[in-house]
């Protein structure tokens, strides 16, 4: 790998020379390192399309997997679909980051499609850092597709984040929830400058007592523009929660539409929303404590997007 | 020491609110501001932190005029400022708040002590977030232990007892009275709170924007509480059993 992933690397999977564990590397549309564990085999998709399969064993215990993406130079498009197999009972960290570099104004895009298969008891968390490095004014594109399905009494817990320099990014999940299953997401991102990003997250909760817990927190600086779209949807006896916040700065702009479907009696949904600049009082208590207006600033948006 | 002289400020509407207001406030003294609602307390207190700027006369710490300098520069030439109705921040935890206020050089021990001040125990809120899970109470609390552990040389608390239940009323109490007796400071606390006027070394009254009385604890207590009761229309009847009645 180049030194660019390297550099890369570092940010979406906290990359130090070497990953411990099972991994897949993709540099510019293709693997460039590679190993599975006893428990868990990588191997290259089957049906022609480009990607692979990552097949967890059940009753794997504390593994983590790394499955990070990175682009290192312009007019790059990417496309991969990995799809992942998590057996009964397994509890696995996955990383999977995606990091785009141009040097110049031509575009480099990622597109991730993966698809989660959790099987019944298992248990996943699953970090995805997004970030763009280069010119300021670089075409970087990265548009993530999550696809899950949860099964009896399991759990996905995502952790995303799109740490800046991506100047155009579109998410979409769409996750399904058998009995007793849990889904828990919490984005995090931030635009500035001329940057777009769309959320949409569809949330199907087919099990009765499944629980769903989605917090989208966002900054939208410059003269960046932010969609925010969750649906979840309730067939069952069951509970959802969807907190959407966002910060204005600058002629930053956010649109948020939460939708809440209860197609069940017992379907518990709520929803929580807040969209608005910093609050002047936050940054005047700051400030008393001697920060500088700036200061204050970045620390009420470091905490926010932490 | 902390100067005021002839400070004055005019609401935008054109209200006066501070009308000419001076006081002096020596180190290791604990000056207590009362008096009724709408009389320019917390305005003042805002004035001296430089949350508002005043429109006329001064504000001297150890004899240097800050009357020029901002919230961040007074802040850092040690004027602490607790708020009446604190502010939340979601993703910033007590921890994160308190290591900012001690300007990132407190000790675990030293943040523990704090809360344990405030009646907060730091194993259930030192990692929390100063957001809406926190009560009314709770996030108080933290305020106060945000100037506590800054240390400054002039500390000012807004009502500090707003929202605070008895229990924790009590080791407030505690902490201020310590706070008198340890520090080298100058403290003011805006209150209307008669245990917490009884550890003043000197109350001042204010009301319409203006210095009504200011003398000694003990030579304003026993009356103070009759001109601020609205079931005695007397004015200084010196008779705080006429208050009770």
């Amino acid at each position: 790998m180049n030194s660019i992933t390297q550099d890369l690397l570092s940010i979406v999977a906290d990359f130090g020379g070497k990953f411990e564990g099972a991994y897949n590397i993709r540099q510019d549309c293709q693997s460039v390192a590679r190993q599975s564990t006893d428990n868990v085999k990588i191997e290259n998709k089957t049906d022609g399309k480009p990607g692979i399969d990552i097949k967890i064993a059940p009753n794997t215990k504390g593994e983590n997997v790394y499955i990070p993406a990175c682009i290192t130079k312009s007019d790059v498009d990417d496309l991969v679909y990995n799809d992942f197999y998590v057996g009964e009972n397994a509890d696995v960290t996955i990383i999977a980051g995606c990091g785009v570099h141009t040097d110049d104004s031509e575009a480099s895009r990622h597109s991730g499609v993966h698809r989660f298969f959790l099987s019944k008891g298992a248990k996943v968390l699953y970090i995805e850092k997004h970030v763009g490095t280069g010119i300021d004014d670089g075409n970087r594109v990265i548009n993530p597709v999550t696809d899950a399905e949860i099964g009896e009494g399991a759990i996905l817990e995502m952790d995303t984040s799109q740490l800046g320099g991506v100047s155009a990014s579109s998410r979409k999940c769409t996750i399904k929830l058998d009995k007793e299953a849990k889904l828990i997401i919490r984005e995090r991102l931030m635009t500035d400058f001329n940057q777009t990003a769309s959320t949409d997250f569809v949330v199907e909760v087919n099990g009765e007592d499944a629980s769903v817990n989605l917090v989208s927190r966002s900054v939208a600086k410059g003269n960046s523009y932010q969609e925010y779209r969750s649906k979840i949807i309730g067939n069952a006896r069951c509970t959802g929660h969807s907190e959407c916040d966002g910060i204005l700065a600058d002629n930053g702009k956010v649109n948020a539409e939460p939708a809440l479907i209860a197609n069940c009696k017992d379907a518990e949904l709520i929803h929580e929303a807040a969209i608005g600049k910093i609050a002047g009082e936050q940054i005047l208590k700051l400030r008393t404590l001697g920060l500088t207006e700036e200061e204050a600033e970045a620390t009420i948006i470091n905490g926010f997007l932490k | 020491m902390l100067e005021i002289k002839n400070l004055s400020w005019t609401a935008p509407d054109g209200r006066k609110i501070i009308n000419d207001i001076s006081l002096d406030i020596p180190n290791k003294k604990l000056i207590v501001i009362t008096g009724p609602n709408g009389s320019g307390k917390t305005t003042l207190a805002k004035v001296i932190a430089g949350v508002e700027t005043a429109e006329s006369g001064s504000v001297l710490l150890d004899g240097e005029d800050i009357s020029s300098l901002n919230i961040t520069e007074r802040a850092k030439k040690g004027i602490g400022f607790a708020f009446q109705q604190p502010v939340r921040f979601k993703g910033i935890s007590v921890r994160d708040l308190l290591m900012l206020a001690s300007g990132g050089t407190a000790t675990d021990r030293q943040l523990e002590e704090t809360l344990y001040k405030v009646g907060l125990q730091p194993e259930k809120y030192l990692h929390r977030d100063v957001d809406a899970h926190l009560s009314g109470g709770e996030i108080k609390r933290v305020e106060i232990a945000t100037v506590l552990l800054r240390n400054s040389k002039f500390m000012l608390f807004d009502e500090p007892e707003a929202g605070i239940d008895i229990w924790s009323f009590n080791n407030l109490i505690d902490a201020f009275s310590s706070l008198k007796k340890n520090t080298d400071s100058s403290i003011i606390i805006i209150s209307h709170q008669e245990r917490i006027l009884a550890i003043a070394d000197e109350i001042v009254l204010l009301k319409n924007g203006r210095i009504k009385e200011h003398a000694a604890k003990d030579d304003i207590f026993p009356r103070l509480f009759c001109m601020n009761s609205e079931n005695c229309g007397k004015k200084r009847c010196g008779c705080p059993k006429e208050v009770k009645a």
